[in-house]
């Protein structure tokens, strides 16, 4: 799960007052923080980005070679919080120990690549110059990751809902306009589109056909008529025979991977009365729409 | 006058091994031969996804700025989708997905 910890932002600083490192040492140095998570700015005689005025929120770590003369800096923006180091003569492994050892106090929610639990930053990315907002994408997620601003345009709301290596949305989306960056094959991964994909998506199963016509249609009549019925039979283990049935057809059409079905817990779906409220805020907004 | 010398932005994909270890890698093993200041982030998907506060600083300013990325698309997008503009007129992206380290060092170290 993603969260709101910030790394510290890391400079290398090997400008005035701080010897060069050799190649060796940057490289290794450099390569490893990436690798934990952290970002890192070399700043060299050149100078670099203007850092002056640095997010509110996020310590700075400054790294260099000082030689026992560590510069003091401060920040106009008092709440900041810059701290310096001289690493001269340290290696990459004790450098990297010295930065794990400064940011313990940030907690254990720093989502790190490679750790266990780490939250795989994957989620659509819409590309609003494609998307003609059909809401394709939000009727068709189970996992309520998109939903729509205050001018009714769509957006990835929940991103971390997304279920991992799942590109499902994006195969439905009849304007090539979804992307997972992630992905390993275009134009899903964010490659331009061909005239040839948009074609082909245009050919692709219709979701509302897949699920049985006009859905929310058919949801508004079958809840009419089944309301009394429901408050006798309101059953949510029906209800669940009926989402695996429906999640048994999406498995195959082979839009949605086997092996994020298999994975899902399907309990924590959205409950029958949550998909009947986005059904009807749904059909509310398009009639307004429509209007 | 000269024109500025663009920033550089290196994203490392650190969450995936979508982009190819051998480009990344060289690409920053050349970055970090090279006298340059650059900029480098572990992974601008999961920056995007936190909407971290620096992820508006990356393209702050005036100045024109490489990113040495992935597609184009997928960069701007990510940008969009943490609330930041993205400067079409003075952003260059290079996708280490697809054009080789060779290719990209030649454009961002010349």
């Amino acid at each position: 799960m993603k969260n709101d910890t910030y790394p510290y932002q890391i400079i290398l600083f090997e400008g005035n007052g701080a010897t060069s490192l050799a190649t060796e040492r940057r490289r290794e140095v450099t390569r490893t923080l990436l690798d934990k998570g952290y970002s890192v700015t070399r700043v060299t005689e050149d100078g670099g980005r203007n850092l002056s005025n640095p997010s509110g929120d996020i310590p700075v770590l400054i790294l260099g070679d000082f030689e026992g003369n560590s510069p003091e800096v401060t920040s106009r923006e008092t709440r900041i919080e810059i701290d310096t180091e001289d690493i001269t003569g340290l290696d990459t492994e004790t450098i990297i120990t010295l930065v794990e050892q400064k940011r313990a106090g940030d907690g254990e929610g720093l989502n790190s690549p490679g750790e266990q639990g780490a939250w795989k930053p994957w989620f659509p990315v819409i590309d609003y110059d494609r998307c003609t907002n059909c809401m394709q994408c939000l009727s068709f997620c189970l996992f309520d990751v998109y939903g729509v601003d205050e001018e009714k345009q769509i957006q990835v709301q929940n991103n971390d809902n997304c279920k991992t290596n799942c590109p499902a949305c994006s195969r439905v989306c009849p304007e090539v306009a979804i992307m997972f960056p992630k992905y390993s094959s275009g134009p899903i991964n964010g490659a331009e589109v061909a005239e040839t994909d948009v074609a082909r998506e245009k050919m692709k199963v219709d979701i509302t056909s897949l699920l049985g016509g006009d859905i929310y249609a058919s949801l508004r009549t079958r809840s009419e008529k089944a309301k009394s019925r429901f408050s006798k039979e309101r059953s949510p283990d029906k209800a669940l025979n009926e989402r695996k049935r429906c999640l048994t057809k999406l498995q195959q059409s082979g839009i949605i991977p086997a092996e994020v079905l298999a994975e899902l817990d399907l309990e924590s779906l959205p409950s029958p009365d949550e998909i009947q409220r986005k059904a009807t805020e749904f059909a509310k907004m398009q009639a307004e729409a429509d209007s | 006058m000269s024109e500025p010398k663009p920033r550089i932005l290196y994203c490392r994909c650190a969450f995936a091994q979508t982009v190819p270890k051998a480009t990344k890698d060289e690409v920053l093993d050349q970055l970090c031969e090279s006298g340059e200041s650059f900029d480098t982030v572990s992974d601008l998907c999961e920056m995007s996804a936190r909407k971290d506060p620096r992820i508006t600083e990356l393209l702050e300013g005036d100045e024109p700025v490489q990113i040495v990325a992935c597609y184009h698309r997928a960069v701007k997008w990510l940008f969009h989708s943490a609330g930041v503009d993205f400067p079409e007129d003075r952003v260059e992206v290079l996708n280490m997905r697809e054009e080789s380290a060779e290719e990209i060092c030649k454009k961002v170290l010349k």
